[in-house]
């Protein structure tokens, strides 16, 4: 399963939470917010084989 | 829990956060519908999230852009810049709440750098600081001042910045960290007119966190500049912000509960001792307030390079 997080791809293993897959990417759950499929979600969605997932970090701007 | 408000839909998430935004403009004493509101764009999530909220509550709010010529080694000035027109093209904003009038299209004030001064930041930096160090202090200091003197210019009595929960603490962090009192006592989400030429600021954010202002921008669709100023990586305030969410996700509300009991403290008094009175007068070139002797740190900036030259 795929994930997007700023222009890079990173593949992890389905059926766990987003939450999850965010600290395994050394990610703070805090610091970025989930899309899955084009529609913004709650970190606790369960991810899917096929999901197409989105990590939109929060800080920006300057 | 506040980030259960992500599970309502993108259209009464942005109900909830425009309410919440009124009630914070209501409970600071920000502003009044009578009043003209500045609003400072960047391009970025908060600010253009702010501009919208205020819109859709039907206050009269324009936009001022600053040019500072980032464009090296991505074109983050010109593209911000984009962002910001595009908003305000699109129209979005007319998406008024049910009870406040369509607001008319708001005028966007865009004041370019270069083009006024000659300079880019980076290079007005490189020359007064002989390239040590980050463009950030020249930047600040030039965004300050052409905000506060357009504001007056133009008669807005408000300027309004898109400041979030997580900036606010980044820096009560960093000067709680120093004991800075004297800041300590001047952080607060309404600083007032406190003297004639300088204009009331306020922060109607300063209760969201960044996640929050963030889901508003994408549940509102607004394309907002995604990327960082080219100069932020790995700066302090960055470095605190990661910090204090590492906090929040160990003890949920901590960010929150560190802003709202240092405002309690601050409302009892706890640093009014620290709030010095600054002894001002007008700068002899351009007529801005200053609390230099003659000519006002801005005008020393531009005008040192200017000799430089
Ligand atoms: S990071 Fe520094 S240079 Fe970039 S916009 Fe912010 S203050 Fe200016
Ligand atoms: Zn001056």
């Amino acid at each position: 399963m795929r994930i997007t997080y700023r222009d890079k791809q990173y593949e992890t293993k389905p059926n766990i939470t987003a939450r999850d897959a965010i600290k395994k990417l050394g990610l703070d759950p805090e610091s970025v917010l989930v899309v899955v499929n084009g529609k913004l979600t709650t970190d606790d969605v369960v991810l899917r084989e096929g999901d197409e997932v989105k990590l939109v970090a929060v800080v920006s701007g300057g | 829990m506040r980030h259960h408000k992500l599970a309502l839909c993108a259209e009464h998430y942005g109900e909830w956060f425009v309410a919440q935004t009124e009630r914070a403009i209501e409970k600071y004493r920000m502003f009044s519908r009578d009043e003209r509101v500045l609003v400072a764009v960047s391009g970025g999530k908060d600010s253009l999230a702010l501009w919208d909220a205020l819109l859709r509550l039907g206050y009269h709010a324009d936009g001022l852009y600053i040019a500072l010529g980032i464009n090296d080694p991505i074109p983050y000035s010109d593209a911000s810049l984009e962002k910001t027109r595009k908003f305000v093209d699109s129209g979005e904003w007319r998406v008024a709440k049910d009870d406040a009038p369509l607001a008319p299209r708001p005028t966007l004030y865009i004041v370019d750098i270069p083009a006024a001064y000659g300079k880019t930041i980076p290079e007005i930096a490189r020359a007064k600081m002989r390239g040590q160090g980050r463009p950030c202090a020249a930047c600040g200091l030039t965004k300050r001042y052409v905000m506060n003197r357009l504001a007056l210019e133009k008669g807005y009595t408000v300027l309004a910045t898109g400041h979030n929960l997580d900036d606010e603490i980044a820096v009560l962090f960093q000067n709680t960290l120093r004991w800075q009192t004297g800041y300590l006592a001047r952080q607060a989400p309404v600083l007032p007119a406190s003297r004639e030429g300088l204009v009331k600021k306020v922060k109607p954010f300063c209760r969201f966190y960044e996640r929050e202002t963030a889901t508003y921008a994408l549940a509102r669709s607004i394309d907002y500049i995604y990327d960082e100023c080219p100069h932020a990586g790995g700066n302090l305030t960055n470095f605190y912000k990661t910090l204090l969410n590492q906090l929040e996700t160990e003890s949920p509300g901590s960010k929150l509960s560190f802003y709202l009991e240092f405002l309690r403290a601050r409302g009892e008094g706890a640093f009014e001792q620290f709030n010095r009175v600054e002894e001002l007068h007008a700068c002899e070139l351009c007529g801005q307030p200053t609390s230099a002797p003659e000519r006002c740190a801005f005008c020393r900036m531009w005008n040192v390079s200017r000799i430089v030259e």
